[in-house]
């Protein structure tokens, strides 16, 4: 996480641009917050009635010694307060749940967004900072709007009203009493200031704790090796201090700032009774509206501090939305499917990207129809045309790459590590894009054609075989409709996984933990087979796992490949020239270049590049894997 | 009566215990000043009906504005003794576990998420904190408050206290039912906010597959449906924490109610001057924040309490691998001989051996050499010398002495080690470097650079050896990472080095020029190295093949050379990869 992520944002409550696309979000329930306003205000003047009554009670049945007018005015009392209970519910209650909607209508847009934006651009973010926008973030927003219709509603309807009321009673006290408004006021503002930034302090260094625990808990046994126990434990005691110095610092001000509170509201006290007494015994003022003039002082400074509060909440929530949009506004993928059902009613600009960013005319722009464009199904043709591809840099990882696979040809792909094979399958899959050159498959460029048609046809076995949390038979669907259960469960079969299903709890209901953590590398292999199989895809491509197995699960693996590899066009890279054999031709790729291509028989026969692969794959390196020159590897890879 | 675990929480809390008694005076000083305000107010408003003269006005203002001075500064002592205290207490006890976490071996935490260790380092402690200052600053308050409170009441009406007090305890009974019922539906909502996270973070790990099958609609859904349950917790929630704070407003209401209804009475028959009645509202007014901190207290306690024994339960967690008693503690460094005898060795918890009788002694100043496949057990050998992990007794051994009868401390002093996978710290790489050794000698560093030949990328970095290098390294390169730990290792000079596999990610080039570098610190001392490259391993005194736990072959290059098992299929295999590199 970096510094950015603590940081509170410039600093301003309010930024008109901000606010306004905030606003579409809340349009959908606007009659919900109308109600709301109006329940809010309705609750602060019931607030406002208490010490009314309370004067009214003391005034004309207490000193009048009229009980009948008395238990009048304890029944209104006793009805205001069933009122104030009834609309403080229902505002929670209204308030919250419109809150809940709208986080959970920015939250599916945004989830929505990442699942459109390009594969690219996931290699420059760190995961845990987009997890950040979709949950905190957005929950941040949820607490300004809360808030913020309290505040503006509430407290400042509460204040003015406070000062009505009391104006009705008596002007002239009115103005003595609030000649200590002043000073609570400046006490409130300087105290905020101070601590406010005593609690950023607090928070600094209660991030610093957290880091030095998180990289010194994950690094013990380093720790312990070079004896470093006795100095982590003084630098820790060291951050340990300055959090608590820093509490202790704002402690110090708690301490002075309530206090003092209490000293400023006892002078507005000694003066009502000092001046209201006066005028009681001479101006003939209530006793009545004293004791109100007492309660209404009293219920005036809570709303006052809480007001200067939530100016600290939107300040952060304004820093929220701004990230969020940040995220929102980046441009989605060309190739992005098209993703109905984010319940947002207006959304804003970013997801009509979708149409407008698709490059070629007119046949290009197709919508998602479940069969995708009308081919017949003889196989599937792809050509590479002289393809150039960088990752971000200037480094070529694959230069001038040409071949074409013929429709129901096999082909593998050979080379050392880092000789650009898995870039070749990030390409084909569109998850980047080639700086130079062209893919076409079945003559037509890859950037025409709707992302969805494409993927129907071309079934994919990544390198790490990756599974979600969920059952078993969701992982091999993976919410695909018109993948039966019969079709999941024969797939499974054929790539010899049926077995290891079986002997699962629930056979295929059982529950994948996240990422298979209870899956062996070859199990989950298995299954990947099975997941793209079960798609009966035109064309296959597989990029083989080079970690190594079990040899019952190896063999197991290679005859599954065998079956996948039947009846399709197929490209295959193959780390570990198992499955050679079984294809029609292979290119060899070595340094982004494409170095030999034919037969296995005619590249041994030739003794170049291949030949050696081949020959070392014999004597077995590290990992089976022939691991060569460039070290550096492609980051695809 | 009091649980033994916390028996340790009042020895701690020992230390400062005239401070807490200090601040519980005042917290009771600072309540006796207040609650005699009430009584100004009866004495000012009985005289206003009876008759007062401006300057026995303005005596009862100085008296209240003087009573609020008074309880000032009590409140001022109360807060700045018992909340100092608890964040001194807290400071002490986050120490104390964070000094006990450093002795627990490597096995304990690799059980243990890091999150799960940080969350009771932190949200424990908070929440003992919590206990200690306010949930003690405010038992003693509300303590006070009632009694004095009740009495001043009781004093004028006891008929009218009785009936007033009645929906006070209702206050205090409903704060700790919807307090603890709050609190866990606040944890389901947490709960399903972190499967929400946990939905995000997988999607995003396994974007790619989502992309290839088009699984984006699908998990929008799901994502949408676990948006849909975390917002169902919450509606949950509120159902029960909107219902709390005006039912609490409510109580407080009714008890203000009774005061002004029962007591307007009681000065209506007579039985109560009108300034009793108005101080008497006062003091009920007094009560409430008492009875609504006493069931917030009851949930503070209990949840400190649960938050305590967890902590404490990290704390008597006996560290399995230490210093035995009456430890070995050889003067001056170790000469470095070693010598590992019949070595089976199984890692806690897994009933397979991942070593089988492994047996082979080196003598000071050598340089032996491991090889073999990736599982073959090669990082396990070497991580049993320094007791990361704990060899049986009497197979392990350092000039003569079972590395298990010898000080801790002591041993570790004498390895220095570079894993495969180095860890580095969000420090300096000169902070980093000199990690293994105190203080931070600048020309030292630089040697150490040098020879790991990481000095010429160093100073092309912005800020040369003061550059930051992220968390865990993410600034550098593998390699750089690598190096830097060669050269932490170099730097630490001890009589015994282990090289795990330590240069697998740099170029073949840079690491004839290391390796150049290092001979002469490997001729000063033990080696013991890890490779799977033909190159690093070739000079070694000795070289052990290792494969399935077991020493498959041994000898010098050459021997192993013309044995042409495993070792000479390695050696071909290299050159192949050395000729396809150059092709």
């Amino acid at each position: 996480m970096s510094a950015g992520e603590f940081d509170e944002g410039t600093g301003r409550a309010y930024n008109h641009r901000l606010a306004v696309r905030l606003l579409a979000y809340l349009r959908p329930y606007r009659g919900q917050v109308a109600l709301a306003v109006v329940i809010t205000l309705g609750g602060a003047g019931v607030q406002l009635a208490y010490p009314w009554l309370t004067k009214e009670a003391i005034d004309l049945g207490i000193r009048h010694r009229d009980t009948y007018i008395l238990d009048r005015i304890g029944l209104t009392y006793l009805s205001a307060l069933l009122i104030g209970f009834g609309l403080g519910y229902l505002q929670t209650q209204i308030m919250q749940r419109v809150g809940q909607n709208l986080m959970r209508d920015l939250r599916a847009h945004l989830f929505r967004h990442l699942q459109q934006l390009p594969v690219s651009y996931f290699d420059r973010q760190p995961v845990g900072r987009l997890m950040t926008r979709v949950t905190s973030d957005v929950e941040v927003l949820n607490e300004l709007f809360t808030a913020g219709v309290d505040a503006l509603f509430g407290d400042l309807f509460i204040l003015i009203g406070i000062v009505v009321a009391m104006s009705q009673l008596n002007v002239e006290l009115l103005v003595v009493t609030f000649s200590v408004l002043p000073v609570m006021v400046i006490v409130t503002l300087t105290f905020r200031a101070k601590v406010r930034r005593i609690f950023r302090d607090v928070r600094t260094c209660m991030a610093r704790l957290n880091a030095f625990l998180n990289e010194n808990l994950g690094g013990m046994s380093t720790v312990q090796l070079l004896g470093r126990e006795s100095r982590n434990f003084a630098q820790f005691s060291g951050i340990n201090a300055d959090h608590r110095d820093a509490n202790l610092r704002a402690n110090r001000y708690h301490a002075v700032f309530f206090p003092l509170l209490e000293l400023v509201s006892a002078m507005a006290l000694a003066l009502i009774v000092w001046y209201g007494g006066r005028q009681v015994m001479w101006t003939g003022i209530t006793l009545g509206t004293l004791v109100a003039f007492i309660q209404y002082t009293q219920r005036f400074f809570r709303p006052l501090s809480d007001l200067s509060e939530k100016y600290g909440i939107l300040q952060q929530a304004m820093a929220s939305a701004e990230r969020i949009f940040e995220l929102l506004d980046t441009p989605i993928d060309t190739a992005a499917v098209a993703l109905p059902g984010a319940r947002v009613a207006d959304a804003p600009a970013s997801s009509t990207h979708a149409v407008s960013h698709v490059p070629g005319a007119a046949g290009a722009t197709v919508t998602a129809s479940p069969n995708g464009p009308a081919t017949p199904r003889v196989g599937v043709r792809v050509e590479f045309d002289h393809v150039w591809f960088a990752y971000g840099g200037e480094q070529w990882v694959l230069e001038d790459v040409s071949f074409t696979l013929e429709p129901g040809e096999r082909v593998a792909i050979v080379g050392p590590t880092g000789s650009g094979k898995t870039t070749l399958t990030s390409l084909l899959m569109r998850f980047y894009t080639p700086q130079r050159g062209e893919i076409r498959v079945d003559g037509r460029p890859l950037g025409q054609w709707d992302a969805d048609a494409l993927r129907r046809r071309i079934g994919l076995v990544l390198q790490d075989s990756f599974l979600f949390s969920g059952t078993l038979e969701g992982n091999l669907t993976l919410g695909d409709p018109t993948i039966s259960s019969e079709r999941a469960r024969a797939a499974a079969r054929e790539v010899n996984a049926s077995e290891m299903i079986a002997r699962l709890p629930g056979g295929f209901a059982a529950e994948v933990r996240e990422r298979g953590a209870t899956f062996s590398a070859g199990e989950r292999q298995l299954l990947a087979f099975a997941r793209a199989l079960a798609r009966d895809p035109e064309l296959l491509v597989l990029d083989e796992a080079t970690s190594s197995v079990d040899t019952h699960t190896e063999v197991l693996i290679r005859a599954a490949l065998r079956r996948l590899l039947e009846g399709r066009t197929c490209l295959v890279i193959a780390h570990r020239l198992s499955t050679i054999h079984d294809v029609d031709r292979i290119v060899v790729l070595h340094h982004g270049r494409v170095r030999e291509m034919g037969t296995h028989a005619q590249l041994m026969a030739a003794g170049g590049l291949y030949q050696r692969l081949v020959q070392l794959q014999y004597l077995g390196g590290e990992n089976g894997e022939p691991a060569a020159a460039g070290r550096a590897g492609d980051p695809g890879a | 009566m009091i649980p033994v675990h916390f028996t340790r929480l009042l020895r701690a809390a020992a230390r400062y215990k005239a401070g807490l008694w200090w601040g519980i005076a005042c917290v009771a000083a600072s309540n006796v000043v207040m609650l005699s305000q009430p009584q100004v107010l009866r004495h000012a408003i009985d005289d206003l009906y009876g008759g007062v003269t401006a300057e026995k006005l303005g005596r009862y203002a100085l008296l209240v504005m003087g009573i609020a001075v008074l309880a000032g500064l009590f409140r001022f002592g109360m807060r700045h003794w018992v909340i100092g205290i608890s964040r001194r207490l807290e400071f002490d006890l986050r120490n104390e576990l964070f000094a006990h976490l450093q002795r627990l071996p490597v096995e304990w935490f690799q059980g243990r998420r890091t999150g799960e260790l940080m969350s009771i380092a932190t949200n424990d402690m908070a929440a003992v904190r919590m206990m200690l200052g306010p949930g003690v600053m405010y038992t003693v308050n509300t303590v006070t408050v009632m009694v004095l409170s009740v009495s001043f009441m009781l004093a004028i009406s006891p008929r009218l206290t009785l009936l007033s007090l009645l929906p006070l305890p209702l206050v205090s009974i409903s704060v700790w039912w919807f307090g603890d019922r709050i609190h866990r539906r606040f944890e389901r909502v947490q709960e399903r906010m972190g499967q929400l996270s946990a939905q995000v973070q997988e999607n995003l790990a396994g974007l790619r597959v989502v992309r290839a099958f088009g699984a984006e609609r699908r998990e929008s859904e799901r994502f949408d449906e676990l948006s849909e349950g975390y917002r169902m917790g919450h509606l949950e929630l509120i159902r029960i924490s909107g219902v709390f704070q005006p039912s609490l407003a409510f109580w407080s209401g009714v008890g203000a109610l009774l005061a002004i209804w029962v007591g307007g009475r009681e000065v209506v028959a007579n039985r109560i001057t009108l300034g009793q009645f108005v101080a008497f509202t006062v003091y009920l007014g007094m009560l409430n924040w008492p009875m609504v901190a006493l069931g917030w207290v009851i949930n503070i306690f209990q949840r400190g309490s649960a938050s305590y024994l967890r902590i404490v339960g990290l704390i008597e967690q006996s560290p399995s691998i230490d210093s035995p008693e009456a430890a070995v503690r050889p003067t001056g460094a170790a000469r470095g001989e070693l010598e590992f005898r019949n070595v089976t060795f199984a890692y806690p918890g897994s009933a397979e051996p991942l070593l089988h009788d492994v047996t082979f002694h080196v003598p000071a100043g050598a340089t032996v050499a491991l090889v073999g496949r990736t599982g073959s057990g090669k990082s396990t050998v070497l991580s049993l010398l320094p007791r990361v992990f704990d060899p049986p007794p009497g197979t392990v051994f350092v000039d003569r002495h079972d590395v298990r009868t010898l000080d801790l401390a002591w041993l570790r002093a004498q390895v220095a080690s570079v894993p495969q996978d180095p860890f580095l710290f969000s420090a300096t790489v000169a902070a980093n470097v000199a990690y293994g050794v105190d203080g931070e000698d600048t020309a030292a560093v630089a040697r150490a650079a040098a020879l790991a030949r990481l000095d010429r990328e160093i100073e092309s970095f912005p800020d040369g050896y003061a550059t930051f290098v992220g968390e865990r390294g993410i600034t550098l390169s593998g390699g750089q990472k690598q190096r830097t730990a060669i050269a932490r290792a170099v730097l630490r000079d001890a009589p015994i080095l282990l090289l795990d596999d330590c240069l697998s990610n740099v170029d073949t080039q840079t690491e004839e020029a290391i390796l150049e570098g290092l001979r002469g610190e490997m001729r000063r001392r033990t080696t013991l190295l890890v490779s799977h490259r033909v190159s690093t391993v070739r000079e070694a005194d000795l070289i052990l093949v290792l494969d399935h736990g077991r020493i498959v072959e041994r000898g010098r290059h050459a021997e192993l050379l013309a044995l042409g098992g495993h070792y000479a299929a390695l050696h071909r295999a290299q050159q192949i990869e050395e000729e396809i590199a150059a092709s």
